[in-house]
């Protein structure tokens, strides 16, 4: 019954998405304002028929309720309830109605926060933003019902994959898909500037939010999935540019690349054109990416249900909507108005340059992904891409933009000094290739790999240049005792940029020092035997068997010590699952500030048994909490910027004055 | 002569900057350090057949510790990178490597990205080129059909 | 000219729907292989225990006739699928089929064969590593390969052969091949 109430909401919410995509768009047109009036009970009415299908679907896993084909087909009464909450999303069908509950989410956020906006611009953006929603419930409706019965009923379901059993992997999807689909609010706001004819500042400030907190969850949902890998897969890896990895990545370059080009629009009524294009390459890409997961038209091992049927659908809403828009972006912008100048040595020339860079990254991995489609369809054979091609060429085209992202914000608008700049920067500078040698000494010259010691610099430039400029604005060095309390005037958007940045820095540092000075020892361990590895003493004391809630997991106790005094125990597990059976590794890390300790427990011996011990595998990673610190800081950078008042309150006010700086 | 590390061996690479490699078992391993690491920087460029996008390194899959032994092997007869992934192509084709070679097939591949920055370098060149001679907008610009209604009016009056 | 440029993000994304649409047809996983044409690896497996010393399988039993390699393994539940028709064919006698016993204690390879019959002419035993297997570009079981007069690989299949496939495409191939 609940079930088929929520099925039933799903019919409602495309009715009520079909009115909200036409009548506001009609009424935005004609100007009347009480056709344009209906996008926002319309939207929150979506909401609510969407939440509700949403909570039906919940209730069918909560209570194991088999009778539903999805339920049956991804849990089991012996999963936590934890996991089977994140049933939910773990599957083709559930992950959609997520992607619509999010869609609707997003339409309701601007309804209820968006008084400050035009009603015009707002119509057309939820209308737009409706139409999206039609496109994915009719595919919900069509293709991938969640709701589907199975009678009779099994007595238990399929299990769902043991590897989705975990924390960090459970919430990495909604925060993925939080961030990709909050980036159709930006896309929708384009499509409506460009159908306005209009693009201005106003514009640019009342998008930024929005995009901003897409933004951010974006990159909450790239950490945790990487996180997640760096625990369970284990050996301490991150990142695989595995094309579904990738699929998330290019909305994020593309995102990021918004955000700054749309501070020129704000700034300086400038790059409109590009702009627009951005929002609807971000979205569009984060579109591909669904395409990309759930058609089976490239292998991964993330893959959804690979269905070339399901593919044909996603691939017509990606036409319609990604074509549609850049039909009408084709048409509308070339009548735009060019907005301010500014010289190629200024803040907007740097900021233009961070675009270009991003922009050519964001297609790079496009063209890698798609490479061995390309070359398939083609026939001209198969090709694999794998991670030495992005690392080789992925990683140099980044280096320029983190030089000039440490002297961007010192730039003035409209014409720069870049020799005054770089003077101020000397220090900086010195203190970084400084930096870079002592690296390439410590880690013994070439004993190591060439790029460590510029990787280090690198990010001792921007870190500490990113420092410099705080320092400068708060005049740190020549009012001192004021500096503090201009710190606190500092606009919070300020305040984001220089968190952010630096974050990037601190990433800089996790990547490059765990990349080139990780250390590994594999071995079979017996108990009792001890192991040498960077300095710790990992001595394995005991394996047990233990059973879990659905699994039984070989649990081996390490105690580590340094210099012969015992400062921890580890506990890592090799999980065997039942339904479906898998072997699942738990690692147990022990984090510190100059890196993780990471130890593995591993099958017994294959020739001698449990009697001549166990393969275990100890590895150091140098850094790595620093990555992770430096990705929080990214995210608590956008949340800052976010919450700067400048966006929320009285900004009709300013509006009229957009292009003062 | 023994080439493999006898089971109860440990097998230290401490110092040397060591690839991934998490499905490879001290028994596979090579009694050599520098030896070990070659074969594993190899073994990241070879893909794992069977799988998704992982290599041989990586997966546990049989097909792979079999890539993973002869790879070994050959590394310690002492053929060269090159020849070993010459032996691998020949049997698999380009689709065992990671590292797309750089040919006639995948010319669009390694040439696209320093290309697509050139194109994008230019369009730039051209931005600013062309803003140096286009009209300067001080005030915020008109809408399109502000800008219709504009021309409208001044059609109308004779201008 | 400016309008043009304007226009070049749909062509690319034309150029896009274009290429997706052909790769929802494609299949990413699929690898063919590029032994189609060249000679059979060199290879000298010994035979199984109990099926005659001068059972195995060299590249030089490989010439003469068409034949087929399956390549198999005790440890392949695949391979027991399409056992049944592999004794048929053998009772047919339409071509010789050999086998490769591919990642096998010779012993397991031979007690398979007893236990569930044995429908090949020759057996090589190619336990792990499987140098011969990987010779042959194999990358599961069971795959078989069709060889011609010269020895040389005609084509390969993957996976098991069953009336179906047989009939449609193996058996055409093969005919094909014996008239030249």
């Amino acid at each position: 019954m609940i079930a088929e109430t929520g099925h039933f909401a799903l019919v409602l919410a495309l009715a009520v998405a079909c009115i909200q995509a036409t009548v506001p768009l009609a009424g935005a047109r004609r100007g009347r304002a009480a056709w344009m009036a209906v996008a926002g009970p319309a939207s929150a009415l979506q909401f609510l028929l969407i939440g509700l299908a949403f909570a039906a679907l919940l209730h069918g896993y909560v209570t194991s309720d088999f009778s539903l084909v999805n339920v049956a087909s991804n849990s089991h009464t012996d999963k936590p309830m934890l996991y089977k909450v994140a049933g939910v999303w773990g599957n083709h069908e559930g992950s959609l109605l997520l992607w619509v509950t999010i869609l609707a989410l997003f339409g309701l956020g601007v309804t209820l926060f968006g008084r400050i906006l035009p009603p015009g611009l707002k119509a057309r953006a939820l209308a737009v933003q409706a139409m999206i929603s039609i496109g994915f419930l009719l595919f919900l409706l069509l293709t991938s019902n969640p709701f589907q019965r199975l009678d009779p009923p099994p007595f238990n379901g399929n299990g769902l994959n043991p590897m989705l059993q975990d924390p960090g992997l459970a919430f990495h999807p909604p925060m993925l898909y939080l961030g990709y689909v909050g980036f159709s609010m930006a896309f929708s706001f384009a499509i409506a500037a460009l159908l306005e004819g209009r693009v201005d500042a106003a514009w640019a400030r009342w998008v930024r939010p929005w995009t901003l907190a897409a933004w951010v969850l974006l990159t909450g949902g790239i950490l945790l999935g990487s996180w997640w890998a760096y625990y369970t897969l284990g050996w301490g890896g991150w990142w695989y540019w595995d094309p579904v990895e990738n699929a998330s990545l290019m909305p994020w370059l593309a995102g990021t690349a918004l955000l700054h080009s749309a501070i020129v629009v704000e700034k300086r009524d400038a790059l409109k054109s590009w702009t627009i294009l951005l929002a609807i390459i971000t979205f569009g890409l984060s579109l591909l990416g669904t395409f990309l997961v759930r058609s089976g038209v490239l292998t991964s091992v993330h893959a959804f249900a690979t269905d070339p049927a399901r593919g044909a659908f996603i691939l017509l809403l990606l036409v319609l909507a990604v074509g549609g828009s850049l039909t009408l972006y084709a048409v509308r912008a070339p009548t735009m108005k060019l907005g301010g100048l500014f010289a190629p040595i200024s803040r907007e020339g740097a900021l233009l340059f961070n675009n270009v860079l991003m922009s050519t990254g964001a297609a790079t991995v496009l063209l890698g992904t798609l490479y061995p489609l390309i070359a398939d369809a083609l026939g001209l054979g198969k090709i694999s891409v794998g991670p030495p091609f992005f690392n080789s060429v992925f990683l140099p085209l980044m280096v320029p933009m983190v030089v000039v992202m440490a002297l961007a914000p010192m730039m003035a608008w409209k014409r720069g000094d870049l020799g005054g700049v770089l003077g101020r920067m000397r220090l900086v500078g010195l203190i970084a290739v400084l930096v870079a040698a002592g690296t390439w000494q410590l880690q013994g010259g070439s004993a190591g790999p060439w790029w460590s010691a510029a990787g280090f610099g690198l990010a001792t430039w921007l870190g500490l240049g990113t420092l410099a400029d705080l320092a400068e604005r708060i005049r740190l060095f020549q009012a001192p005792v004021q500096a503090p309390f201009r710190a606190l005037a500092l606009p919070r958007s300020t305040w984001g940029m220089i968190l952010a940045h630096f974050g990037l820095a601190l990433f800089i540092v996790g990547l490059t020092a765990s990349g080139a000075w990780t250390t590994e020892s594999v071995q079979i361990q017996k108990i009792g035997e001890t192991v040498t590895i960077a300095g710790y003493q990992v001595t394995l004391k005991a394996v047990e068997a233990v059973p879990g809630p659905n699994y039984i997991a070989r649990r081996g106790h390490f105690t580590i010590s340094r210099n012969g005094v015992e400062m921890a125990e580890m506990s890592p597990e090799k999980r065997a699952y039942q339904t479906p059976p898998r072997p699942i590794t738990t690692a147990a890390i022990r984090s510190g500030v100059t890196g993780d300790l990471y130890v593995v427990i591993g099958d017994p011996d294959p020739k001698g048994g449990e009697a001549a011990g166990y393969i275990t595998r100890l590895y150091f990673n140098p850094c790595i909490p620093w990555l992770w610190a430096g990705g929080l800081l990214l995210m608590v950078g956008g949340l800052i910027s976010l919450a700067d008042r400048r966006y929320r309150v009285g900004v009709p006010a300013r509006a009229a004055r957009a292009t003062e700086t | 002569m023994r080439v493999f590390t006898p089971s109860a061996a440990l097998l230290l690479l401490g110092l040397l900057a060591v690839s991934p490699a998490w499905a490879v078992n001290p028994n596979e391993m090579l009694s050599d350090p520098g030896q070990e690491a070659r074969a594993r920087a190899l073994g990241q460029e070879l893909r794992c057949l069977v799988c998704q996008n992982e290599s041989i390194d990586e997966s546990e899959a049989d097909v792979a510790r079999d890539l993973r032994q002869i790879v070994r092997e050959q590394v310690h007869a002492g053929q060269s990178n090159e020849q070993i992934k010459r032996f691998l192509v020949d049997r698999y084709g380009d689709y065992v490597l990671l590292k797309p070679p750089f040919k006639s097939t995948t010319l669009a591949l390694w040439l696209g990205p320093p290309l697509l920055l050139l194109i994008g370098a230019g369009m730039v060149a051209l931005f600013y080129r062309r803003r140096r001679t286009a009209p300067v907008s001080a005030e915020a610009p008109l809408s399109s059909e502000e800008q219709r209604r504009l021309d409208r009016v001044l059609k109308e009056s004779g201008q | 000219m400016r309008r043009a440029l304007y226009l070049l993000p749909v062509l690319v994304f034309v150029g896009l729907t274009g290429l997706f649409l052909k790769g929802l047809t494609l299949d990413p996983r699929e690898i063919p292989s590029v032994l189609i044409n060249r000679p059979v690896p060199e290879m000298a497996l010994p035979p199984l225990p109990g099926r005659g010393e001068d059972s195995g399988l060299a590249s030089a039993d490989l010439k003469g006739q068409v034949s087929v390699v399956n390549i198999y393994g005790s440890w392949c539940i695949a391979c027991l699928q399409e056992h049944p028709t592999l004794l048929a064919l053998k009772a047919r006698g339409e071509v010789p089929i050999h086998g490769i016993d591919w990642r096998d204690d010779p012993a397991q390879g031979a007690a398979w064969l007893a236990k569930h019959g044995d429908p090949y002419q020759r057996v090589g035993s190619d336990p792990a590593p499987g140098r011969t297997a990987i010779d042959f570009g194999v990358t599961g079981a069971p795959e078989s390969f069709i060889i011609d007069r010269e020895g040389v690989i005609r084509y390969k299949h993957v996976g098991p052969i069953t009336p179906e496939n047989w009939r449609k495409t193996l058996l055409p191939i093969i005919r094909e091949l014996e008239k030249r």
